[in-house]
């Protein structure tokens, strides 16, 4: 006997608000139109995935003071995508990421059970915080919390969701029209939750549905937003897609499980992860510098510099050598609703090690950004994309991936054609779905009744 | 909402209007919701909206105290104000909800390759709004949806909500008790609409009815009899209830159309009974006599209601 091999976990991410996706291909459909959701899902279902992820932003970026305008702007409700979906796939899970700062917990909780019930147990939920005022300028509350109070909130909020999830045990409908008896406990769904976040008491309204809680997954890569998967969530969704990086995220995160009581497959490590495929690796290596090229123009090129440089750049030609002025070391004002400025905890070394690397590779603006923002996970040949996702999944890098075609809505068809086979004769990857509920493609253990948290 | 959205995908041409609770909840989230809804229904989406008094309801939430008042006692100034406190937020929630349906303009998506730019941002709008309960900046996240605006109906009982419906809504619901008081009601909904400056614009008042349907009027009555005895005590609802025939159910939706209403919402008292007797009995019926479609003639939902796409309020003249 062999060591038995990991299985695959695999998911599709609808491609994003940011320039990772190609909106100027001539393939590059509508991303907002429902036959784009649909098209992604149903490739997803056709080749087995576990699960399709939606990301949501709730105000729309900024740069300069003006709205972003460079890559892929708008994005649908999420819950009413999912639901919708949910008419249009069977067993493929439905993952949306939701708020917890500017949303309540009843109202979620309510959202995520129905979903659960019109889907026959395929929904998840990426728990998200934000702070921000620049957000909170399109809500009730405005910028209300202080940020140091975000995961704090977001852990009372899913122990309030969980409170109400499970305030229906599952047996309470009898609906016996002889007695005329519809419910066996008149006070199922009855809860009572203060706390310093939430005062909230009443009847939750929703019976207990299929899976009896959705999915959890978090997202946040902080010293917090590992600690409160690791205490609260089924799965991660990281951006560590490397080998000696992946492993030591995962060795991380899995060690910090069994001082909440869980143990290591309790919680999934899914990298967010990008594919070129090509008929030979060097035919794909070739096709994934054009895609590059089309990932960054001359004028998204200057604008990554510009959130390094905290500065306004527009005067400078992005075929040209980097700014002689240095970043302005401030606070980051230049660009907002953006997670990706606050990577860059010292601008200056930065600014420095991309000025080495620039004079080294004699670079202009453009082909540097493309070297230091690059995010092509998976390069090659079918085979190899599979050999090289195995690899990483047996090594302990990660338990699977979660998928962001560049092209939508048709990014995924050629995976799914070409690459999953690969796996599924491997024996890595399922050739059908062994259940119905996304818990049981995860392998979780199914929730207890009416269990307390 | 979800439901309406799970519905969405397996219909063609019936209207989707779910029901939006608008005192606990974030009109940035609704309005998005509901063009989604309008996406993924490629234009039948439709917005009920509804206030909560409840303190058991604002509980749920725990974000306001709701005080313990007798709502029904209208002359208490106490209720007075706080019903019209519900009601001012409940326009300004349709407000906020409209402006961010017309925040993109139709054609700001340009996708052009030559400036690198997906969108026009001066096509985007800000639309600074700011009242007495929330201020919300824009523009949405979804851009403007399929029907441009999709269609915004409220139910009233009395003259503030009737203020709402005339000066908010598409369509309003209303439960008259026979054809006197429906002609009085659609009397004084006109007069909030005209009050309102909005005179010219298309607003259906529909009257609501549950309905025991059945062959004769006899065993209407009697399985509405069989029921109420069941219950203990006899069925009442906010609206009307009718038991009797198709033909008779036919003859006093026509006399009520006569007194001003421009159709109905129909409430079946069972599922699926008298659901299947009206789309069986009635809608037959109806169409013999010429007062119902046989097709539908449009493939939204402003169009079978015979609302124009609107122009879109921050495109300069001149400019759709």
């Amino acid at each position: 006997m062999t060591t038995p091999r990991k299985q695959i976990h695999l998911a599709a991410h609808f491609p994003g608000v940011n320039n990772t996706t190609v909106w100027s291909d001539p393939r590059s459909g509508s991303h907002i139109e429902f036959s784009s959701f649909a098209h992604l899902a149903r490739t997803a279902e056709r080749a087995k995935f576990d699960f399709l992820f939606l990301a949501e932003g709730l105000r729309l970026r900024e740069q300069n003071g003006q709205i972003y305008d460079l890559d892929v702007v708008g994005r649908p409700d999420t819950f009413t995508v999912l639901a919708a979906l949910a008419a249009v796939t069977d067993r493929l899970g439905l993952a949306g990421t939701i708020n917890s700062t500017f949303n309540e917990p009843y109202e979620v909780a309510r959202q995520f059970a129905s979903l659960d019930h019109l889907s026959g147990g395929r929904a998840a939920w990426n728990v998200v915080t934000s702070w921000d005022a620049f957000t909170g300028e399109n809500f009730r509350r405005g910028g209300f919390l202080p940020q140091e109070a975000r995961y704090e909130r977001a852990r009372t909020f899913l122990q309030t969701a969980w409170e109400l999830f499970d305030s229906w045990r599952g047996d309470e409908i009898v609906a016996d029209k002889e007695s005329g008896v519809f419910l066996a406990d008149a006070g199922a769904g009855r809860f009572a939750h203060t706390d310093a976040h939430f005062d909230i008491s009443g009847q939750f309204s929703v019976p207990r549905s299929p899976q009896g809680r959705p999915v959890i997954f978090q997202a946040g890569d902080s010293e917090e937003g590992r600690e409160f998967a690791a205490s609260s969530a089924d799965a991660i969704f990281s951006r560590h897609g490397t080998l000696e990086d992946g492993q030591a995220f995962y060795a991380d995160v899995k060690g910090r499980l069994a001082r909440y009581g869980r143990s290591p497959d309790q919680l999934l490590i899914l990298p967010a992860a990008t594919f070129v495929l090509g008929d030979t690796d060097a035919d794909a290596r070739e096709l994934a510098r054009e895609v590059r090229f089309q990932q960054v123009s001359g004028q998204t090129a200057i604008m990554f510099l510009e959130q390094l440089w905290n500065r306004d750049l527009s005067g400078h030609d992005p075929d040209g050598p980097l700014p002689d002025i240095d970043p302005d070391p401030g606070e980051n004002t230049i660009a907002r609703g953006r997670a990706s400025v606050r990577m860059y905890r010292d601008p200056l070394a930065v600014a420095a090690q991309w000025r080495a690397r620039a004079e080294a590779g004699n670079l202009s603006i453009r082909e540097l950004i493309i070297e230091v923002t690059g995010r092509q996970t998976f390069v090659g040949a079918p085979a190899t994309v599979a050999g090289a996702i195995n690899t990483l999944v047996q090594a302990d890098a990660s338990d699977g991936f979660i998928l962001v075609p560049h092209i939508t809505p048709g990014g995924l068809d050629d995976f799914a054609d070409r690459v999953v086979p690969l796996l599924q004769e491997r024996g890595v990857f399922r050739a059908d779905y062994k259940g119905s509920t996304l818990r049981e493609h995860l392998g979780l253990a199914p929730r207890p009744a009416g269990a307390a948290s | 909402m979800l439901i309406a959205a799970r519905v969405a995908p397996v219909t063609r041409h019936i209207g989707l209007v779910p029901s939006v609770v608008v005192t606990h909840t974030e009109p940035f989230h609704a309005s998005k919701a509901i063009a989604t809804l309008d996406y993924v229904s490629t234009g039948r989406a439709g917005v009920r909206i509804r206030v909560s008094s409840s303190p058991h309801e604002a509980a749920l939430f725990g974000r306001r105290d709701v005080p313990r008042l007798n709502l029904r006692d209208r002359d208490d100034p106490a209720v007075r104000e706080f019903t019209a406190g519900l009601i001012g937020e409940a326009a300004d929630y349709v407000e906020v909800m409209r402006r961010l349906w017309d925040s993109w303009e139709d054609d700001a998506e340009i996708r052009d390759a030559a400036t690198g730019r997906f969108i026009d941002r001066d096509k985007l709008h800000y639309i600074d709004f700011a009242g007495d309960c929330f201020s919300v900046k824009g523009p949405s996240i979804t851009p403007r949806p399929p029907q441009g605006q999709p269609v915004v109906s409220a139910l009233g009982h009395g003259p503030v909500p009737y203020g709402l419906i005339g000066g908010s809504a598409d369509v309003g619901f209303v439960t008259p008790q026979d054809a006197a008081q429906a002609r009085e009601i659609v009397t004084e909904i006109r007069s909030a609409q005209g009050a309102a400056g909005r005179a010219e614009d298309t607003l259906h008042v529909l009257g609501d009815l549950v309905v025991f349907l059945d062959h004769d009027a006899g065993a209407a009555a009697g399985r509405k009899h069989r029921l109420d005895e069941l219950a203990g005590q006899d069925y009442r609802s906010d609206a009307a209830v009718f038991t009797g025939t198709p033909a008779q159910l036919a003859d006093l939706l026509q006399e009520w159309q006569q007194a001003g209403l421009s159709g109905f919402r129909l409430r079946p008292a069972a599922i699926p009974d008298d659901l299947e007797a009206i789309t069986r009995d009635l809608v037959p019926e109806l169409q013999r006599r010429g007062a119902f479609r046989a097709a539908y003639e449009a493939s939204t939902l402003r169009g079978l209601l015979g609302l124009s796409r609107p122009v879109n309020r921050y495109a300069p003249a001149g400019r759709s």
